[in-house]
């Protein structure tokens, strides 16, 4: 019994049984409409592992939404809801696409000069949250929403001018060849490199058809870092102090105004580099005409919750949400169950998330009834 | 000069009414202490819902109501979370603005042969005075009605108590949990009816676009407004004044139109910061009420 309460409590435990009700009522759902839920999971499960292609398409989508995890679950740890971090991404992703255009320097300065300049973007839009949050009380989630729509019209602004329209395409030129971060980007179409993939299946089914970057790598560094920077140094402490109590935090002479500003600098400047690492890693390595938010700042905060908001736990959430999308549309071709079915899945694995709160408090009942027979 | 403000106008009062709708349900349930970021989930719901039933009844009131009720049942589940589970009401929230959407899409799939849009309704709902949908009436009314149950009524006094002290309202005999079960149904409700103005009387037909931010502006109007239905409501005007600009100086040359498309979002900020200042949320916004919390 005790090993059952202590179990309970695990946050682990309440996470995955938020997701089981998720899958579960997903398949009623689906089960009503007349298909088989089994068939439906066998297919997304296909969808996702069967093919090495497959796995790291899944990585590829999943590397952004880890970072503008990573970046809210940050800012959630001052008490700051960064539902700004969608337009901090598409701000990020304009700059580094205007600077790749422009510049053109060998890969070892372009590189990271295109990268800068996504995480220099996202910092400022972060930064002007969190600024006017703490000079003049404006809630960030109002600055957020309106900063987002002024990033999805920027970022058509620039698909749209004569600088940087691909002529007769609603998208930009892509960057320079040199700020590609595409591992074997050269090699893969050289002939040495074409004549060695005929040869290894396995290998070409990966380079040839996926966009395998650097950026997943870079995602679980920062995800570790933040980690970090959370847990052992003197910013993260103050992060966590203000987020705790501002007051409190205030007393024992922690700038909580200047930490709100750090705080959503830092937050921005994530979303920025998970915006650069794609405009650098995948094609079309450029920008192209948003009608719609694409949600990969959005889902971020999918991402961050479903975590509980620690870095680390983001890279799992961010790589099954990532699996998710990508495998939800085997369910559609497979079975013509509405790929939107994913989303309403995760919807309630979130929605279950936040009711798991109760599981705990049954343990700490287990665990009182049994003090009481004792 | 006046042909030239008149079209101005009637744009904004075109766009305003499903804003208005929606702030006026986070202004109901925030007031009571639940925080309600899924409006946006139940607006698209609602305008899901609306545009469909109003097209295989063929009458847009029915529709109109459908799009209401349907916004209630997702604010019902949230409600159920925040209140009785006292789960967490941002996650909660932001839960239905996947479920929402996804929903929408999901039954109009299955509903209109396989699209992501409803087949356009025959008849919308009417206009008045001339070229006004009445949804802008109806909106107007309702933000008095509201205004006089949460100022002039014991039912709004006690809305307001539980959104400010729960604890307090609860020795004096108030039921914390019931009132904001209703405060958190109605706006669903309301959500859900703006929804449903959107596509049964701004456009004719449901489509992922139909209902694409406008409850997180609805959301940031109500901040703006300062959880007041009246703020809200000016707020929202504000909103659509600045995005109906946009619309009618659309063919202004010398500014590129994406810059104009800005306007109304960077205005906002602007006004923000000149005139409005800090807002302070209710009390007890956000905290789940347990009894015999201290």
């Amino acid at each position: 019994m005790e090993k059952a309460a202590k179990i309970l409590k695990k946050p682990i435990t309440s996470t995955l049984i938020a997701v089981v009700c998720g899958f579960l009522i997903a398949g009623v759902i689906i089960a009503l409409m007349g298909y088989s839920p089994m068939e439906a999971l066998g297919l997304l499960i296909k969808g996702v592992f069967s093919r090495p292609k497959y796995i790291f398409k899944v990585i590829e989508k999943s590397t952004p939404l880890i970072l503008t995890g990573v970046s809210v679950a940050f800012a959630f740890r001052t008490g700051l809801f960064n539902i700004g971090a969608e337009g901090q991404y598409i701000v990020g992703s304009v700059a580094a696409t205007v600077v790749g255009i422009k510049l053109s320097f060998p890969p070892i300065i372009q590189i990271p000069v295109v990268i800068f300049a996504g995480i220099l973007a996202g910092a400022i839009f972060g930064v002007i949250v969190g600024f006017l949050k703490a000079r003049f009380g404006i809630h960030e989630v109002i600055t957020g929403i309106m900063l987002n729509w002024v990033a999805l019209y920027l970022c058509n602004f620039v698909v749209n001018s004569h600088e940087f329209n691909k002529p007769s395409n609603s998208k930009t030129y892509s960057i320079n060849q040199s700020g590609y971060t595409t591992i074997l980007y050269n090699w893969k179409s050289s002939k040495a490199g074409i004549e060695f993939l005929r040869n290894n299946k396995w290998l070409s089914d990966i380079l040839l058809k996926t966009d395998v970057n650097v950026g997943f790598l870079v995602a679980i560094l920062v995800a570790v870092l933040v980690w970090f920077m959370l847990n052992k140094t003197t910013i993260g402490f103050g992060v966590r102090a203000v987020g705790l109590n501002p007051f409190a935090a205030e007393f024992a002479g922690i700038g909580v105004k200047r930490h709100i500003t750090t705080t959503m600098a830092i937050s921005g400047s994530i979303c920025g580099l998970a915006a650069a690492l794609t405009i650098t890693g995948t094609s079309p390595h450029g920008l192209y005409l948003l009608t719609m938010f694409e949600n990969v700042g959005f889902n971020g905060l999918f991402v961050a919750l479903i975590a509980g908001s620690s870095p680390i736990s983001c890279i799992f959430s961010g790589l099954f949400f990532g699996g998710l999308i990508y495998g939800g549309n085997s369910i559609q071709s497979g079975l013509g169950v509405p790929s939107e079915i994913i989303n309403i899945t995760i919807g309630t694995i979130l929605f279950f998330v936040a009711l798991t709160k109760v599981v705990p408090e049954i343990a700490n009942r287990l665990a009182k009834r049994r003090e009481n027979n004792a | 000069m006046l042909n030239d403000i008149l079209p101005i106008l009637g744009t904004m009062l075109m766009y305003s009414a499903p804003l208005i709708f929606g702030a006026l349900g986070g202004v109901v349930s925030e007031r009571s202490g639940v925080i309600n970021i899924g409006i946006e989930g139940m607006m698209t719901f609602g305008a899901f819902m609306g545009a469909a039933v109003g097209y295989y009844s063929g009458n847009p009131w029915i529709g109109f109501l459908a799009g209401g009720v349907a916004g209630a049942l997702l604010s019902a589940l949230h409600a159920i979370a925040s209140i009785s589970f006292n789960a967490d009401q941002t996650i909660s929230g932001i839960a239905l603005n996947l479920i929402g959407p996804g929903l929408s899409l999901f039954l109009c799939r299955v509903m209109f042969s396989d699209q992501t849009v409803t087949y356009p309704v025959q008849n919308k709902l009417p206009k008045v005075f001339g070229s006004i949908d009445i949804t802008v009436v109806i909106a107007l009314v309702l933000t008095a009605f509201i205004w006089f149950i949460l100022y002039k009524t014991k039912w709004g006094l006690r809305i307001r108590a539980v959104g400010e002290h729960p604890a307090a309202a609860d020795t004096l005999g108030v039921n914390v949990y019931a009132i904001r079960y209703v405060s958190v149904i109605l706006s669903g409700l309301l959500s859900g009816f703006g929804g449903a103005a959107m596509t049964l009387a701004v456009v004719s037909q449901f489509s992922p676009a139909a209902i694409s931010g406008q409850g997180f502006m609805a959301l940031a109007a109500v901040i703006f407004g300062k959880w007041t239905p009246f703020g809200a409501y000016g707020a929202c005007l504000l909103f659509a004044f600045a995005q109906a600009l946009t619309v009618n100086l659309g063919g202004v040359n010398f500014v590129p139109s994406e810059i104009l498309n800005m306007l109304p979002y960077v205005l906002t900020i602007v006004i923000l910061v000149l005139f409005v200042g800090k807002s302070v949320a209710p009390k007890a916004d956000g905290v789940p009420y347990e009894k015999g919390m201290r």
